[in-house]
């Protein structure tokens, strides 16, 4: 009887701290969401009534808009880079024993763990070193934001295709050798698709990480080329109207919808 | 389908020989089985054969080619994994055409030749299924299909059946060897289970520490062992400790003064087949050795009784014997006599 009891007290305890932690989690969203929607333009509780408006102005700023497809080149072309980056880093750190393996996969893991702000400032000092040193401009421009974020993808590439690549089953990659594959067709024809989950889950992050980055951007972005974090923080700065709100919405949707669709393909829950 | 010969082979990580010195030639056809314990250097043969590890040492020569520092993707031998190896994004169908993909076949000859191999190991109608819609017979089947597929000058088995259960692995044992003999086919298995080996090979080589001990067949290997090691590992076998006084005159630590076919003079071991010893409640009569004993410790194994007879302190033999509609049935503490001729004995000098 008492074990009952303290099974069932056990089974609150737990079902209750989770519900908290998804409060915590959830409850800023939801309001976010619910205050995009709101008709006056200083938000106060209760809402005076429900619009649209803040969606439609968003398209009326050009900044916004702006900002987005910025943010949204620099995420896919970061990616992109990241990829060509950290697959083979990946492949290298499981398949090869060397002496700086350890050190090396730290490193490549860094730029999580590092605060955006010291990433941002270093970066900012190695820039002008190289615009100094190459005598050609370098801070500002699109590619010098682009290779700040790749820095940011590459350690969600090489955490999930590292976690993908030891499931793989050795023995299949010499099996199509032993069939006739070299080492690329091997590479292609079974290692690639075996490590696809790993792959898109880390580019999905990778791209998610380097959208919503705003401290290293801070640093890196250049007149006329303010990605999207930026512009909200400067909107901030002056205003605090829904329109905010009704951005961070379009957001949440992109990147959801994004998820839903990479889960389609691969279940993330079992890479992640 | 072709002859396979391996020279001199060795493989050495720093000062550890993984495989010393092996010198083998398969003839054209033949069943090859490499037997030893784990890490007697068998595994490392295979894959050197197969191209995934690159000999410090020697040559292999297949079908008339010396291949030795061929990649594995030119050398014409199918393999058969432990854990099978199959491409798990790909159907049955297109694991067993990967390797005919590989040689370019045009897309008809393909099709042809995987419905061939897959109603060879009787899974024809299974090709669209994945891998892991098959049991683990069926996956099995799927690996040796597709080895099989490309019509391989040799075919390479890593203990292909250890994960199998029990009862199926009696039945491919026998479904593999027909297969191997209807084809013609030139095999090589590495194998640990000498049950295995004994119902399957032409021919066995027992490896042991990375070098060969012998090589036979399953009689050769039994009768007549080259050393302590194979009469230990093939077969069951009752080792007496002791000293060879002279030739045919050995004396157990025990103290029993024993009958034995030749031997050096100096610490011997004395090996003895448990169904190569008589044993009854009447003294032996016409034997070489007939002594006196105490039943120990009787397994019934169903077919055969297994007893084991003290015969000194020091001194246990086990003897087996059918068991019989009226036969001799032992029990603990009896007192027995056991008997054996010389030839049923033989003398390892250590």
């Amino acid at each position: 009887m008492i074990a009952l009891i303290r099974r069932r007290a056990r089974r609150w305890a737990l079902n209750g701290a989770a519900t908290v932690a998804l409060a915590y989690i959830l409850l800023p969203l939801i309001f976010v969401v619910w205050l995009a929607f709101f008709r006056q333009e200083i938000p106060s509780f209760p809402p005076e009534g429900y619009s649209l408006r803040w969606f439609a102005a968003i398209l009326d700023q050009r900044k916004f808009v702006n900002g987005f497809s910025i943010s949204f080149q620099v995420a896919a072309l970061a990616m992109v880079v990241g990829l060509l980056f950290g697959v083979p880093a990946a492949l290298c750190l499981v398949r090869y024993n060397f002496k700086l393996r350890g050190p090396l996969a730290n490193l490549l893991l860094m730029p999580i763990i590092v605060p955006g702000v010291v990433l941002g400032t270093s970066m900012y000092v190695f820039q002008v070193e190289v615009e100094n040193g190459l005598d050609m401009d370098v801070i500002g421009t699109f590619y010098a934001l682009v290779a700040g974020h790749v820095v940011i993808v590459i350690p969600w590439v090489v955490r999930l295709v590292t976690a993908s690549l030891s499931g793989v089953d050795r023995a299949t990659e010499e099996a199509a050798q032993n069939l006739g594959a070299n080492q690329w067709v091997t590479f292609w024809r079974i290692t690639l698709p075996a490590i696809r989950p790993g792959i898109v889950a880390g580019a999905l992050f990778g791209f998610v990480t380097s959208f919503g980055n705003l401290e290293m951007s801070l640093f890196l972005v250049g007149p006329g080329r303010t990605t999207l974090p930026i512009v909200i923080l400067q909107y901030l700065e002056w205003k605090i109207d829904p329109t905010i709100a009704a951005v961070s919405v379009v957001q949440i949707l992109l990147i959801g919808i994004a998820m839903l669709i990479t889960d389609h393909y691969v279940k993330l829950a079992r890479v992640v | 389908m072709a002859d396979l010969s391996l020279n001199g082979l060795s493989k050495h990580y720093g000062d550890f020989y993984a495989v010393r010195e092996v010198s083998l030639t398969i003839a054209d056809g033949e069943f090859l089985v490499l037997l030893g314990p784990s890490g007697c250097g068998k595994t490392t043969t295979l894959r050197m054969v197969a191209g995934f590890i690159e000999p410090s040492a020697g040559h292999v020569r297949l079908a008339g080619q010396d291949v030795t520092l061929l990649p594995p993707w030119k050398r014409n031998a199918g393999m058969v994994f432990q854990s099978y190896a199959l491409f798990p994004h790909m159907t049955v169908a297109q694991n067993v055409a990967f390797g005919l993909e590989m040689r370019k076949l045009p897309r008809a000859d393909i099709e042809r030749r995987v419905e061939e191999a897959l109603a060879l190991v009787r899974l024809s109608g299974y090709g669209g299924r994945l891998p892991r819609q098959l049991s683990g017979g069926q996956q099995q089947r799927v690996a040796l299909a597709r080895a099989l597929a490309i019509r391989p000058d040799v075919l390479l088995l890593d203990e292909p059946l250890s994960n199998l259960d029990a009862k199926l692995r009696q039945e491919v044992r026998v479904e593999i060897r027909e297969l191997q003999r209807q084809l013609g086919l030139t095999t090589v298995m590495v194998t640990h289970d000498q049950e295995e080996a004994l119902t399957m090979a032409d021919r066995l080589v027992v490896m042991n520490e990375g070098a060969v001990r012998q090589v036979g067949s399953q009689r050769d290997l039994y009768e007549r062992p080259a050393d302590r090691f194979v009469a230990g590992f093939v077969g069951r076998t009752t080792f007496l400790a002791g000293t060879v006084e002279a030739p045919g005159r050995f004396r157990s630590d025990g103290g029993l003064a024993l009958a034995c076919a030749g031997g050096l003079p100096g610490r011997a071991v004395l090996s003895l087949r448990p169904e190569r010893v008589e044993i009854g409640l009447q003294p032996r009569s016409g034997l070489d050795n007939a002594l006196s004993g105490t039943v120990e410790f009787v397994s019934y194994l169903g077919a055969l009784i297994d007893i084991h007879v003290r015969l000194s302190p020091s001194d246990r033999l086990v003897v087996q014997i059918a068991n019989r509609e009226g036969g001799f049935t032992p029990e603990v503490g009896q007192p027995v006599h056991v008997g054996w001729p010389v030839s049923a004995g033989q003398v390892f000098n250590e």
